[in-house]
Formats: structure tokens, C-alpha cells, sequence
């Protein structure tokens, strides 16, 4: 089956910024496929260009099997799109919200009735139906504004950002639905800032920066690549003895405030030799995340 | 350009009417009190003190005249407020048009859609301002009243010019830096035009100045409905209908470009 979405050497170039900066990738069929990075590092830009919002300015871009620049309409007419801003409209209510965006598709009255009520259930929306969107709360904002992507029965979901904000609950809902449609098989694109939604989420994963893909891959095998299976973290608060020593092993040590990270395959032994010379030093050895894989990828300095 | 339209303008048409009417009730009140107020305090207590009018050739009453430029005021009014605070706050606050054209609708769609529902309240403004002066003419100031023909035809009228000053104030939506800023157009536009657009005296008054008045969109507006009103239809007419025509189709096509240049990125 054709991948969902190829791009081949995507450019976006604004007056004096490189955005994205000759990606190239296919998603396929069903998957879940995420994009990460740091803010301002690409992923909206890629997404907006995908949408059919933002012009391309070179390379090929093909949605859905038709070209970006030729068939915008065909394309959206088949997309779900899920914004990082709120935008539901503030004039209507949450039922409204649904009904007024299914007439921007053409979708007749009956139907789009049918469908706004069985999406209010699909996101546990149904007793707010009548409610005004200034008196909704941020989780379910987000729930109607996923269920308002759902309106046109999409094969192709864009979620930009779906949970941040989100209590633990709301944020689980959200993952519970994402998987359901996945279920239905249907390709969802997912930009989060949350390791750990990416990491259940995601069947595969590009993190960006400066417009470029620094890794791409599944979860899993990014870790085993980037990280290992483990970390060791000490807390040095004092001097730097702790480092010197790791670093003296010849480890890939990184230090982070008077955290110290070590990334290694044998960090277990490496560990239980710590512990024997340092006694009094905090050390423990915990899973790699894929949070380790970001943070070892783009820095733990402040992007902005 | 055009090609870019389709039923999706309907679609952003309908979605502003549909909040106007949830809500219809407070948004008729204006237009209903406004032309009473100034029926009586321009028209009975100004009209008063005016003697030897004449339009057209035509000696005629101050308040007759005055009645059609009620109208043509209420015309601009309505398309060139909900194309300037309305539009603004549905794009620039709301998001409102981030959130359709991530749908099948283009911003081409978008923008024309805005155009129309702004004419379109120039045409329900109009029409409760005419309802309302017929209604006074029947039975307060008989040297109103209009013909029936005339009644029927001026709401038209009225959403032509309304296409106008809506497409207008869509160029100005599409340059401010902020809502605030609106208050250029409305001191440096729409208030000359309040004054000095044939509304509340015949522009011949204005001496040398007069052709002045001829580029200004409410004056070829004006011209048209009280002409229609007073069944003084003429040349010059068909000469103001081909100005507000071209002004229509520039205006829309500026504002659509300039449009896209602000919110495509």
C-alpha cells in the first residue's frame, strides 16, 4: 500500500529562516507517527506544509496520494486536524462547534447531526452539549477540539500538541481514543513535548532540530541505539570527583545542574564499582527513556 | 483568483448568520432607534430652520431629503463595522479563520464569505432603517413617503453598496497591526463620507469642492438610493452604479490578496 504522506527534500524558508530544511520521509498506512523537537525546531512548520496551510517552498510533498500545491482541497477534504491554539469558535456552543465546522465539508445536516453526537460520546462530551466553550475547562477544550478533527470521518489525523495542559486523566482519555482510531486504521501524526506519550504512542518517530531530523525511528530501537537499555544518575552536590572518575572510565558522562548522567551498557558493573569507592555519592541505575534519547539528541541547555 | 471560490463562502456566510441570529433580538435595537433619533432631531428639529431646498432641480422638503441618506449611512455602516471589528476579532482573536481553512474552504472562500455577510448587514440595517422611515412617513411626516417600487427596490441597493464598503474594510482588516488602529479609517474615511457624502445636505452645497465628493463611495451610494427613493432615476445614476461596480471588484480582489499575504505563513 502507498505511504499516507512522502516527502522527498521538503523546504520551508521564510526571509531570514531555514524551517525545515530538506527532510525527507514516508508515513504509512495505520501508523503512528511522531514528530518531537524543541520549540521552534520545525515540527509545526512540517505539519502546516502537510495540511495544505503552509506553500512549500521546494521539494515534493504528496498527501494522501495527491500533490500539496495541486489538490489542497481534496486533501483537507480528507484530513482531521487537531491545532495546538484553541480555536473552537466561541460563538457557538459544544454541539454547534461540531455541526457549524461539518458544513465547511459539505456534509449534509442529518448526517453531520449524527456524526456531532456520536463523536460528544466518543470524547465523553455528551453532557456538555449544550455548553458554551468559554465555560468548558482545558481538558475538554482539547476533547472537543480532537472530536471536531473527527467530524469528517479522516483517514488522515493531525493531533499538534493534544494533551499538553492536560491532567493525568484527561491526558489518558486522549491516549485511549488515539489508540481506538489507530484500531480503525487510520494514520495519525502526533507532535508532542511529552517523552512518554511519544513513547506509547508512537509506532515510529523523527525528532527534529533546526529544521533537520536528528534521529527517525521506532521508540524502542531508538533507545537501544541512542541510549542503551540503561542509565546510571548520580547527584554530585559537591566538587567534581564523582565525574572525574566516571569520566576516567572513559564513559559518555553528562552533567546537568548536580545531576550526572551516565550512558553506558555496562552501567550496571559500572554502578556496583561506584558504589564500592563512594559510598556516601547517590547513584542509581534506572530503564533508558526515550526522554534520555531527546535530552541526549538536542542538550539539556534551554532552547530559547 | 475567482477560481478559488466555491460553496465554501456560502458556508462562512451561513455561520455568521447563524450567530446573528441567536442573537438578534439586541443586535435589531441600534438600527431601529437610530434613524427615529435622527429622523426627529435632524429632520424635524434641523429641518425646521431649512427653507428653499432644492435637489435635483426640484424644490423638496429638508426631512425628504434626509431620509434616503439615512439609509445610504446605515448601508456603510453595516458592511464596514462587521468587516472591520467583526472580521478582525473572528481572525485575529477567535482564530476563526485558522480553524476553517484547515477544512475544504480556502481563505479566498473565507474572505468573500466575510464580504457577504457584511453586505448582508448592511442590507438588514438598511431595510429596518427604510421599514422604520416608511413606517414614520405613513404617520408623522407625510413628505417622506416613498412609492412602493422604491421600497422594494432600494434593500438591493443597499446589499450592493453594502458588497462595497465591506470589501473596503476588508483591505484595512488586512493592514492593521491592531483592533485599535481601526480608528484611522473611521476618522480619516468614514466620518468625512458621514458629512460630506451627500447625506445630510446635497454635495452641490460644497461649491468648487463638489467633485471631491465624487470619490468618495458613500456619495455615489447616497446618489443611487435617493434617486431610487424619490423616483429621480438619471444618467448620473448609471454613472455612480458603474463606480460602486469597479470599486466592488477592486476592492475584493485587494482585499483577497492582501488577505493572503497577512495570514499565509
Amino acid at each position: 500500500m502507498a505511504p499516507v504522506v512522502v516527502a522527498r527534500d521538503l523546504v520551508k524558508r521564510y526571509e531570514d529562516l531555514t524551517a525545515v530544511d530538506r527532510i525527507s520521509f514516508d508515513i504509512n498506512q495505520g501508523e503512528i507517527f511522531g514528530f518531537l523537537g524543541p520549540n521552534g525546531a520545525g515540527k509545526s512548520t512540517a505539519i502546516r506544509m502537510i495540511q495544505c496551510v503552509s506553500p512549500v517552498t521546494s521539494g515534493k510533498l504528496e498527501v494522501l496520494g495527491m500533490d500539496v500545491r495541486e489538490r489542497p482541497r481534496e486533501i483537507k477534504a480528507r484530513l482531521g486536524v487537531a491545532p495546538q491554539d484553541n480555536n473552537l469558535d466561541p460563538d457557538f456552543n459544544v454541539i454547534q462547534n461540531l455541526t457549524s465546522y461539518a458544513r465547511y465539508f459539505g456534509i449534509p445536516k442529518a448526517q453531520a447531526a449524527r456524526r456531532a453526537e456520536e463523536l460528544l460520546e466518543f470524547m465523553q462530551l455528551s453532557e456538555k452539549r449544550d455548553v458554551m466553550i468559554e465555560n468548558l475547562s482545558g481538558g475538554m477544550k482539547r476533547r472537543l477540539i480532537v472530536a471536531r478533527a473527527l467530524i469528517n470521518d479522516p483517514d488522515l489525523i493531525i493531533l499538534d500538541e493534544p494533551t499538553t495542559g492536560l491532567d493525568p486523566q484527561a491526558r489518558h482519555l486522549i491516549w485511549e481514543r488515539v489508540r481506538q482510531l489507530k484500531r480503525e486504521g487510520r494514520t495519525i501524526i502526533l507532535t508532542t513535548h511529552y517523552m512518554d506519550e511519544a513513547e506509547q504512542l508512537c509506532d515510529r518517530l523523527v525528532i527534529m532540530e533546526r529544521g533537520k531530523f536528528l534521529v527517525e525511528g521506532e521508540p524502542k530501537r531508538l533507545i537501544a541505539d541512542v541510549v542503551g537499555d540503561c542509565v546510571m544518575e548520580v547527584i554530585e552536590t559537591d566538587g567534581d570527583e564523582a565525574e572525574r572518575y566516571l569520566r576516567s572510565l572513559g564513559q559518555q558522562v553528562e552533567r546537568s545542574a548536580d545531576r550526572l548522567y551516565v550512558y553506558s551498557k555496562d552501567c550496571r558493573t559500572i554502578n556496583q564499582e561506584f558504589r564500592r569507592l563512594h559510598p556516601e555519592i547517590y547513584s542509581v541505575i534506572r530503564p533508558a527513556t526515550l526522554e534520555d534519547v531527546f535530552l541526549r539528541l538536542t542538550g539539556r541547555r534551554l532552547k530559547e | 483568483m475567482i477560481m478559488g471560490i466555491d460553496r465554501g463562502a456560502v458556508a462562512v456566510w451561513r455561520r455568521n448568520a447563524d450567530v446573528f441570529f441567536k442573537t438578534w433580538r439586541t443586535n435589531f435595537l441600534p438600527s431601529v432607534f437610530e434613524p427615529l433619533l435622527y429622523l426627529v432631531a435632524m429632520g424635524l428639529g434641523f429641518g425646521g430652520l431649512v427653507a428653499g431646498l432644492t435637489y435635483a432641480g426640484q424644490p423638496i422638503e429638508y426631512i425628504r431629503f434626509l431620509a434616503p441618506g439615512l439609509i445610504s449611512i446605515s448601508a456603510m455602516y453595516g458592511g464596514f463595522f462587521e468587516c472591520t471589528y467583526g472580521s478582525f476579532v473572528r481572525m485575529h482573536y477567535q482564530k476563526t479563520f485558522d480553524a476553517i481553512v484547515a477544512t475544504p474552504v480556502s481563505l479566498e472562500d473565507v474572505i468573500v464569505g466575510e464580504i457577504m455577510w457584511g453586505a448582508s448587514k448592511s442590507f438588514i440595517n438598511s431595510t429596518i432603517v427604510l421599514t422604520v422611515i416608511t413606517l414614520m412617513g405613513w404617520f408623522l411626516f407625510p413628505a417622506i413617503q416613498f412609492t412602493s417600487l422604491t421600497i422594494l427596490l432600494v434593500p438591493p441597493l443597499t446589499f450592493m453598496a453594502g458588497l462595497m464598503f465591506a470589501s473596503i474594510a476588508m483591505i484595512f482588516t488586512a493592514l492593521v497591526p491592531n483592533i485599535d488602529s481601526f480608528n484611522y479609517p473611521f476618522f480619516l474615511l468614514i466620518t468625512p463620507m458621514f458629512l460630506f457624502g451627500g447625506t445630510f445636505f446635497p454635495i452641490s452645497q460644497l461649491g468648487a469642492a463638489e467633485p471631491l465628493a465624487y470619490i468618495l463611495p458613500l456619495t455615489h451610494t447616497s446618489l443611487l438610493i435617493r434617486d431610487m427613493s424619490l423616483g429621480l432615476l438619471g444618467p448620473i445614476d448609471g454613472l455612480a452604479m458603474i463606480y460602486v461596480i469597479i470599486m466592488t471588484i477592486a476592492a475584493t480582489y485587494l482585499a483577497v490578496r492582501m488577505m493572503k499575504k497577512r495570514l499565509t505563513k
